[in-house]
């Protein structure tokens, strides 16, 4: 096969930044349209930060950036005559995240004085709908978890599935102008027109997989976004920033990021196998790569879940006193002990359930381990004190009785009061609620569709009845 | 005997989903690389004493044209869990530089 059969009927893909809301470049966008791009794509989500986000349903960016990227991305596209897909909307891709980010479309049309039409993909699940698959068997555990129980997935206080492209190809197809997904795969949503328009399977998928993160797989990842193309037998990803390359190091080289296997990728329907791969450069800034493979599978959708637990609350002192500090692991007992104690003796009863944790930032706070035997001490150290109980006000009460003697306790008995260092007034902290993810399972559905609801979604309606309201 | 510090040009740890944590050793060159890939230093015995984890889901993936080791391992509780000290796993790596391989 010569090289330009291998790229043949190349479909170009923008994709200007690894997640929306991290600042997207207009003209790095108006470049990738100079190059053919016939879609932009953009991912919206990340569990990367913690179950806080899915179990509140909330967005990690915030409105005001998400708004800025979508006035470049909306007005470019439109301009372009091309769509725009955004994944996993929200941070989470709950139907909430869908909803506040189709609000946010709306006013930018407003304002754009553009009426494009938008179609809303929803993949949260209800427990009870769940439950009735579970008992048919139809729910997989993924490790290192086991099976899920009924109980467990009503605890959840949000539960999304991962879609794969073929919603996404379905609202083109009926003529969408803008697709805001809920839960996606990172993958699906910018392989979803490249899959449409037959660029090779494997391609798309893997040329997803190394563009997901933006500018990530470059050489100097600050310099934004990239654009896939995707041909038959080949593709090929490039920087939308002219002084930026893709080397076949640093593409190879993102399989590695955030995967657990560098090599085999399981997605909706089927699973990409890299191990194969050659990247090759194909001038000083392009590089190609050949050998991906793919084989489908019944069709899954990952399922992600998470709850809400216990709450917290912290305080914070920094030391300098050079006894303390010669003696911190001695000290970090005795605080442990001595707090405790304090709270037993102040709750009794209703300290049925609490956890006081202290990190001694400074000596052992981010891993909790001991540290090696003749560590010279060092000249300061910062110590957090988590207490976790049923309720903000119980974690509250708590800390303030703990107070004192986190404040005061000497090393040892004889030794003056001492006071350390409080940064804040009041020192006690309420910090929220703990949360946690619940799912690592799979789903086996009929179709790409069971579990995905569409909505269209007709601007010009949509924000009368925002007026009239 | 060297130190995984000294055998590797960067080491890097990041959450992998929710339940799993990655470990990437980029060796330093390709002689370190075949010398070390499969040392006993880094087995899933070590990581179930440095990290808690259960050494039986362990996984080692050698990617030979990148001279890396990829180690990926199931976090010991959940991410975000009333103890969390690193949402991210982003410094769990740390605790493996002084290892000694042989």
């Amino acid at each position: 096969m010569t090289e330009s059969a291998e790229m043949s009927d190349r479909i170009s893909i923008i994709v200007p930044t690894g997640m929306l809301g991290g600042g997207v470049s207009r003209a790095q966008v108006q470049y990738g349209l100079r190059r053919g791009a016939s879609a932009i794509a953009v991912d919206s989500g990340s569990t990367d930060s913690g179950p806080a986000y899915l179990a509140r349903g909330v967005s990690k960016m915030n409105r005001e950036s998400i708004k800025r990227d979508l006035q470049i991305l909306m007005a470019e596209a439109h301009r372009a005559k091309i769509p725009l897909l955004v994944g996993t909307c929200g941070t989470s891709g709950t139907d909430s995240g869908v909803d506040w980010t189709r609000d946010i479309v709306l006013e930018v049309a407003t304002e754009l004085s553009i009426g494009p039409k938008i179609v809303c993909l929803y993949s949260e699940q209800k427990a009870d709908e769940l439950i009735r698959k579970n008992s048919r068997g139809e729910i997989t555990p993924l490790p290192p978890l086991g099976p899920i129980s009924d109980a467990d997935l009503k605890s959840c206080e949000h539960i999304v599935a991962l879609m794969g492209p073929e919603p996404y190809i379905a609202a083109l197809q009926a003529g969408a102008d803008i697709v805001l997904g809920g839960r996606t795969t990172d993958t699906a949503v910018l392989a979803a027109v490249p899959l449409m328009r037959g660029a090779g399977v494997a391609q798309a998928w893997h040329a997803a997989k190394i563009a997901e993160c933006g500018g990530l797989c470059t050489v100097n990842p600050s310099l934004g976004g990239v654009l896939m193309h995707v041909g038959r037998d080949a593709f090929e990803i490039e920087p939308l920033d002219i002084d930026n390359q893709c080397s076949p190091e640093t593409l190879s080289a993102h399989l590695l990021y955030e995967n657990s296997d560098p090599f085999t990728l399981t997605e909706p329907g089927g699973v990409l196998d890299a191990s194969d791969a050659e990247y090759r450069w194909v001038d000083n800034r392009i590089t190609r790569v050949t050998g991906s493979r793919w084989t489908p599978k019944p069709y899954t959708m990952k399922l992600e879940g998470a709850r809400g637990g216990d709450f917290q609350t912290i305080m914070f002192i920094g030391i300098e006193d050079p006894e303390v500090l010669a003696n911190l692991d001695e000290f970090h007992d005795l605080m442990q002990k001595t707090l405790t104690g304090r709270i037993r003796k102040t709750f009794g009863d209703e300290a049925v359930r609490f956890d006081v944790s202290l990190r001694i930032y400074g000596w052992n706070g981010t891993s909790g381990r001991p540290v090696p035997r003749g560590t010279v001490p060092p000249r300061d150290v910062g110590v957090m004190f988590v207490v976790t109980a049923p309720t903000q006000d119980l974690a509250n009460r708590m800390a303030k009785a703990c107070n004192p003697y986190f404040f005061h306790t000497p090393l040892r008995p004889g030794i003056e009061m001492p006071s350390y260092a409080f940064p804040f007034t009041p020192a006690e902290i309420p910090r929220g609620q703990v949360y946690e993810f619940v799912l690592n399972h799979v789903v086996h559905t009929s179709d790409a569709f069971e579990l995905v609801r569409s909505v269209s979604v007709d601007p010009a309606r949509a924000n009368k009845g925002a007026l009239d309201a | 005997m060297p130190k995984l510090s000294d055998i590797c040009r960067h080491v890097r740890s990041k959450n992998a989903g929710p339940f799993w944590v990655t470990v990437d050793l980029f060796f330093d060159g390709e002689e370190n690389f075949r010398r070390y890939h499969d040392t006993p230093a880094l087995s899933p015995q070590v990581f179930a004493r440095l990290f808690g984890t259960n050494p039986d889901l362990v996984r080692r993936i050698p990617v030979d044209n990148l001279h890396v080791v990829k180690i990926s391992y199931p976090r010991p509780h959940p991410q975000g869990w009333m103890q969390e000290r690193d949402m991210h796993a982003g410094q769990q790596f740390a605790r493996l530089l002084d290892l000694e391989v042989d």
